[in-house]
C-alpha cells in the first residue's frame, strides 16, 4: 500500500497536449478510476503513472520518493507496480502457471515460494484448475482473471488497470467489476483504474476522476459525483441529464417560461447572473392532477411531446408550458402518459445541480 | 535516465550506416577519384562515357530492358487473370509451374536455354532438323532476341504476381455493374478489369525493366558469347585486372539513378488513389466462364511455363544425370558421376557447395538480426528521427547487386577496414543486399506482437533486453523462419555482387558454375544448378509448413 501524488502533470506529443497539469493523490489502499471519453488523456496518465512515459512538465511521487519527472524517469521495471492491459497481454508462449509465475522469478524467490504463491493466487481468482493450460485454450474471462493473478501476485506497491473489461462481452463484463472490487477489498492494493465506462467506475471505485480534453474535471466518490456535478461536461458524461439555464432577477431564477425563487436553491443567496443547474430524469415527476406545491417541491405545467417504453421505465420528452425547453423524464413503467397529454411536472430545487460558468 | 540497452541499439545502427551508407558514400567519393592521386576529378565520367563501346552497352542494355518487361506482360498478364479471374481448368498446375520458374535461378536458366536453343546441337534445333530434314535449325540462344527471351522466362513470375494481387481484389461487383449496363464477357474484361489492374501492370512494368538490367547472369552466359555488351557486363570487364574501380563507379552512377528514380515511380503509381479503391474488400468473386476458350487459355499457359520451367528443368536432369548430355535420353546415358564429382571428388566445387551454404546462412542471420534491431527501433521510437533508420534499412532494394558490390569493393579494400579477400565482404554484401526483405519480414512479424505484451513484462520487473529475450525473442521465432528463408533462398543463389567479391577460396556455387560456363562442361553445370534447385524447394516446402502458402509472395510485396 503506497501512497501517489500526481503534481500538476502534463504530457505533450508534438504540438498535441494530451494531459493537461493533472493532480490527483492518491491514498495508501484507495481505488481512484480515471473516466473520460477516448483521448481524453486517462491512459496516457497511467501510461505516465507506470512509467512509460515521461511527463513534460510536473513530477509523480510514491511515498515520497520522486518517480517521474521530466527527463528522470525511473523505467516502469524499477517501480514494483503492476499493470493490467486493454489486451490482457498474458504471453501466448507461457502456461497459466508460468506467466504468473514471471513477476516472482524476475524478483528471484525460490522456486518453493513460487509455486506456493502461484498456486493461492490461482485460487483467489478461481483459476487453480486451469495452470497448466495455455492462453489460447482460455476464454476472455479467463484470462482476464491470469492477468489479475498475475498483477496481483507480486504484491505491488500500486495496481494499474488500462481499460480492463472492453474486451469481454456485457455480462462477463458486469461479473468482473464485482470480481476486481473483491479483489481490491481483499488485498487492498493502491489502483488506478482506466475506463471510458461509467458503470465500470462506479462500481469500483471509492473516487472517481473525470478526465475530458487532458484535464481532470471533478474528483468525487460516485455518488457525490452523480448527484453533484460540478461542469457541465461531467453532468452530461456520469448519467443522462437535463441542463436547464436560467436568469438570476430580484428574488427569483428565471428560466424559459417558468421561474423557481431563489430561496428554495441551497445556497440560493450566493446565486447571481445567468446561471445553469443540472437536473436528472429521474429527480422529476409526473401527475395527472397539479400536486400540492411545498417549500421543497416545484410545479410547472406541460406536455407530452415524446415517450418510449425501454421495459424497465418509460422514457419521456416533455415540454413546459410556452417553452422551447424538452425536459427528459424517467417514469415507472406503470406511469403511462399518452402523447400531446397535458401533464404536471413535479420537481425539487434541492436536486438541482450548479455547473460552473464555462 | 538512458536505459543500458541504449549501447546496443547505437551499435547496431553503426553497424547498419557500414553495411549501406559507408559503401554508397564510397562509391560515389570514388566516382569522382583520381585513381593514383586520389584528386578530385570528373576524368572518371570521361573514361566511363566517352567510348561507344561503353555508350552502346547501356544503349543495349536500355533496349534490352524494355523488350524483357514488354515481353513479360505479353506472358503474365494473361496467365494472372487467367487464373484469377476464369474458369481454366488445371490451374494447381500453371501456379505450380510459376513457383517453379521462380525456384530456378536465372543463370541456370540460361544453361537450360543454351542447352536447347544453342545453334546446331541445342535440343530444339536437333528436332527441328530431324522433323524438317533441314539442314540447320533455326533457333540460336546466342542472340540478343535470345536474352531477352531467357530473361523474360525468369523474371516474368513478377508480372504475374503483381497482376494477379490486383485483380484478385477487384469484386465482381464491379464487373457486374458493367454486365449490367449491357457490356459483354470481353468488353468487361477490357474496359473494367484490366484498367483496374493497370497500376499495378505498369508497376511490376518498371520492376521488370529494373531486373533486366540490373541482371549479370544471364547476360554474361548468353552476350558474351554473342559478342556483344550489356551495362553489367561491362562493368564486369573493367573490373578484369587491373581492376579500375574509379572508372566502374561512375559507369554504374546512371543505372543507380535510373533505379532509384523508377522505383520512385513505380511506389508512386502503386500508391495513387485508383488503386486504393480496390485494397477494399475484395467482395464477392465470380468467375468468367471461358466455354471451349478455356483451353485455349491453358494451352497458353502450359506453353510459357514450357518455355520457362518445364522444358529447362527437363534438359537440365537430363545433363544433370548424363555421360554426355548430347547423347540424348537412353539409360545407358544416366550417371551420378556429375553429382558425386560436383559434391565430393572435386575440390574446388565440394568447398564452394560449402561456401554457398555457410555464407548464406552467416548472411540470413546477419541480416535478420539488423532487421529485426532496427525494426524494434523504429517501432519504439528508442531513438529521434526513427523513420530515417527503415529508409536506410531499405535502401538496398533500389541498389543493383553489381553497383553494391562496386560500392562493397571500393569500401572495403583498403583501410582502416580490409574485408576484401575474406568470407566476411561476401556474407556482409549478401546480407545488406537482402536486407530489405529482412527489414520488411521483420518489421510485419513484430508488428503483429501487442506491445502490451511486451509491456506487461517490464512493469512485472523485467527490464527491456530481458523481456526481449523471454517474451518478444520466443513470439517472434516462427514468423522469423519465414523470412530466414526468404533471405537465405536469394542468398545461395546471388551472383551479381558475388563476382566482383569473391577472391579463391571464398568462390561459391553461382560463381564457380559461370567460372566454368566457359569451358562447356554442361553436364557439371547442370549438377550445381540442380543441388541449388533441390535445396531451394525443400526450404519453400518447409516455408509453406510453416509460414502458409504466400510466403513467398510476401518478398515482392515491399
Amino acid at each position: 500500500m503506497s501512497r501517489l501524488v500526481l503534481s500538476s502533470i502534463s504530457r505533450r506529443f508534438g504540438g498535441v497536449t494530451a494531459v493537461d497539469r493533472v493532480s490527483l493523490t492518491l491514498q495508501a489502499g484507495e481505488f481512484v478510476s480515471l473516466l473520460g471519453p477516448s483521448g481524453c488523456g486517462k491512459t496516457t496518465t497511467l501510461r505516465m503513472v507506470a512509467g512509460f512515459l515521461d511527463p513534460s512538465e510536473g513530477t509523480i511521487e510514491m511515498d515520497g520518493r520522486r518517480l517521474s519527472s521530466p527527463g528522470a524517469t525511473v523505467p516502469p521495471e524499477k517501480r514494483n507496480m503492476s499493470m493490467i492491459f486493454q489486451s490482457y497481454a498474458i504471453w501466448p508462449n507461457m502456461t497459466v502457471a508460468q506467466n504468473v509465475a514471471f513477476g516472482l522469478e524476475v524478483r528471484r524467490l525460490p522456486r518453493d515460494e513460487i509455486r506456493i504463491k502461484v498456486r493461492r493466487i490461482l485460487d483467489v481468482v478461481q483459476m487453480g484448475h486451469l495452470e497448466g493450460r495455455y492462453p489460447q485454450e482460455l476464454s476472455g474471462g479467463q484470462q482476464q482473471r491470469v492477468a489479475l493473478a498475475r498483477a496481483i501476485v507480486v504484491q505491488p506497491t500500486v495496481l494499474l488497470l488500462d481499460e480492463p473489461l472492453s474486451n469481454l462481452d456485457a455480462n462477463l463484463r458486469e461479473e468482473m467489476r464485482y470480481e476486481i472490487r473483491r479483489l481490491h477489498d481483499e488485498f487492498h492494493i493502491t489502483t488506478i483504474y482506466v475506463t471510458h465506462d461509467q458503470a465500470e467506475a462506479m462500481v469500483t471505485s471509492d473516487r472517481i476522476a473525470v478526465m475530458n480534453q487532458g484535464r481532470i474535471e471533478q474528483v468525487d466518490a460516485p455518488r457525490a459525483l452523480y448527484a453533484r456535478p460540478r461542469t457541465r461536461f461531467v453532468a452530461g458524461f456520469i448519467g443522462r441529464t437535463n441542463l436547464l439555464g436560467g436568469l438570476v432577477r430580484g428574488d427569483d431564477v428565471v428560466f424559459d417560461h417558468f421561474t423557481i425563487g431563489r430561496e428554495r436553491f441551497p445556497d440560493g443567496a450566493a446565486l447571481q447572473g445567468p446561471v445553469s443547474f443540472s437536473l436528472r430524469p429521474q429527480a422529476i415527476h409526473l401527475h395527472r392532477q397539479s400536486p400540492a406545491a411545498s417549500a421543497h417541491v416545484c410545479v410547472i405545467p406541460g406536455v407530452v411531446a415524446q415517450r418510449a417504453y425501454l421495459g424497465e421505465h418509460w422514457d419521456y420528452t416533455v415540454r413546459p408550458a410556452g417553452s422551447a425547453l424538452a425536459l427528459r423524464v424517467t417514469a415507472r413503467p406503470h406511469e403511462v402518459f399518452d402523447l400531446e397529454e397535458k401533464v404536471w411536472l413535479e420537481l425539487d430545487p434541492r436536486q438541482m445541480a450548479l455547473l460552473e460558468p464555462e | 535516465m538512458r536505459e543500458r540497452s541504449y549501447v546496443v541499439w547505437l551499435l547496431l545502427i553503426a553497424l547498419l550506416l557500414l553495411l549501406v551508407i559507408n559503401p554508397l558514400a564510397r562509391l560515389l567519393w570514388a566516382s569522382f577519384q583520381h585513381p593514383e592521386t586520389g584528386a578530385f576529378t570528373l576524368e572518371n565520367y570521361v573514361a566511363a562515357y566517352g567510348r561507344w563501346r561503353h555508350v552502346e552497352a547501356l544503349v543495349n542494355s536500355l533496349v534490352i530492358g524494355v523488350a524483357v518487361a514488354l515481353l513479360c506482360t505479353v506472358f503474365g498478364v494473361p496467365m494472372a487473370w487467367a487464373v484469377s479471374r476464369t474458369d481454366m481448368p488445371a490451374k494447381g498446375l500453371v501456379w505450380a509451374a510459376v513457383l517453379g520458374t521462380f525456384i530456378m535461378p536465372n543463370y541456370l536458366g540460361a544453361v537450360a536455354w543454351i542447352l536447347m536453343a544453342g545453334p546446331n546441337a541445342g535440343w530444339l534445333n536437333r528436332i527441328y532438323t530431324t522433323l524438317t530434314a533441314a539442314e540447320a535449325g533455326p533457333f540460336n540462344v546466342y542472340s540478343k532476341a535470345g536474352l531477352v527471351l531467357v530473361i523474360a522466362c525468369y523474371s516474368f513470375p513478377y508480372m504475374f504476381v503483381f497482376t494477379r494481387s490486383a485483380l484478385d481484389l477487384i469484386s465482381s461487383e464491379m464487373e457486374d455493374a458493367a454486365s449490367t449496363l449491357g457490356a459483354g464477357a470481353l468488353r468487361t474484361t477490357l474496359r473494367v478489369t484490366l484498367p483496374l489492374a493497370l497500376p499495378a501492370i505498369l508497376g511490376a512494368f518498371i520492376v521488370e525493366f529494373l531486373e533486366a538490367i540490373a541482371l549479370f547472369g544471364t547476360p554474361a552466359l548468353i552476350a558474351l558469347p554473342a559478342r556483344f555488351q550489356v551495362m553489367t557486363t561491362m562493368l564486369w570487364q573493367m573490373f578484369e585486372f587491373p581492376p579500375r574501380v574509379q572508372v566502374a563507379a561512375a559507369y554504374a552512377m546512371p543505372l543507380l539513378l535510373v533505379t532509384v528514380f523508377l522505383f520512385w515511380l513505380q511506389y508512386r503509381i502503386m500508391a495513387r488513389k485508383g488503386y486504393v479503391a480496390l485494397t477494399g474488400k475484395g467482395g464477392d468473386r465470380r468467375l468468367v466462364r471461358l466455354g471451349p476458350w478455356r483451353w485455349v487459355l491453358l494451352g497458353y499457359c502450359l506453353l510459357v511455363t514450357s518455355l520457362s520451367f518445364f522444358m529447362p528443368i527437363l534438359v537440365v536432369l537430363q545433363a544433370a544425370f548424363a555421360r554426355a548430355w548430347g547423347r540424348g535420353f537412353s539409360w545407358d546415358n544416366v550417371t551420378t558421376r556429375n553429382l558425386r564429382f560436383v559434391l565430393l571428388e572435386q575440390t574446388a566445387t565440394r568447398a564452394a557447395t560449402l561456401n554457398t551454404f555457410v555464407y548464406a546462412a552467416a548472411a540470413s542471420v546477419i541480416a535478420l538480426v539488423l532487421a529485426l534491431a532496427i525494426a524494434y527501433i523504429v517501432a519504439r521510437r528508442l531513438v529521434p528521427l526513427g523513420r530515417t533508420l527503415t529508409y536506410v534499412a531499405m535502401a538496398p532494394f533500389v541498389i543493383p547487386g553489381i553497383v553494391l558490390a562496386i560500392g562493397f569493393y571500393a569500401a572495403y579494400t583498403a583501410r582502416p577496414l580490409v574485408l576484401y579477400g575474406t568470407a566476411w565482404i561476401l556474407i556482409l554484401a549478401f546480407a545488406t543486399r537482402f536486407l530489405p526483405i529482412a527489414y520488411t519480414n521483420s518489421d510485419a512479424a513484430l508488428r503483429s506482437i501487442n506491445p502490451e505484451l511486451e509491456d506487461a513484462a517490464r512493469i512485472l520487473g523485467a527490464g527491456r533486453l530481458l523481456s526481449l529475450r523471454r517474451i518478444v525473442a520466443p513470439l517472434l521465432r516462427r514468423g522469423l523462419a519465414g523470412a530466414f528463408i526468404l533471405v537465405f533462398i536469394p542468398a545461395t543463389r546471388e551472383l551479381s555482387s558475388a563476382i566482383f567479391l569473391y577472391t579463391t577460396g571464398t568462390q561459391v556455387l553461382s560463381v564457380l558454375l559461370f567460372d566454368k560456363s566457359d569451358e562447356g562442361n554442361f553436364e557439371v553445370l547442370s549438377s550445381m544448378g540442380l543441388i541449388l534447385v533441390v535445396v531451394t524447394v525443400a526450404l519453400v516446402l518447409v516455408g509453406f509448413r510453416m509460414v502458409g502458402r504466400d510466403f513467398l509472395l510476401r518478398r515482392t510485396a515491399t
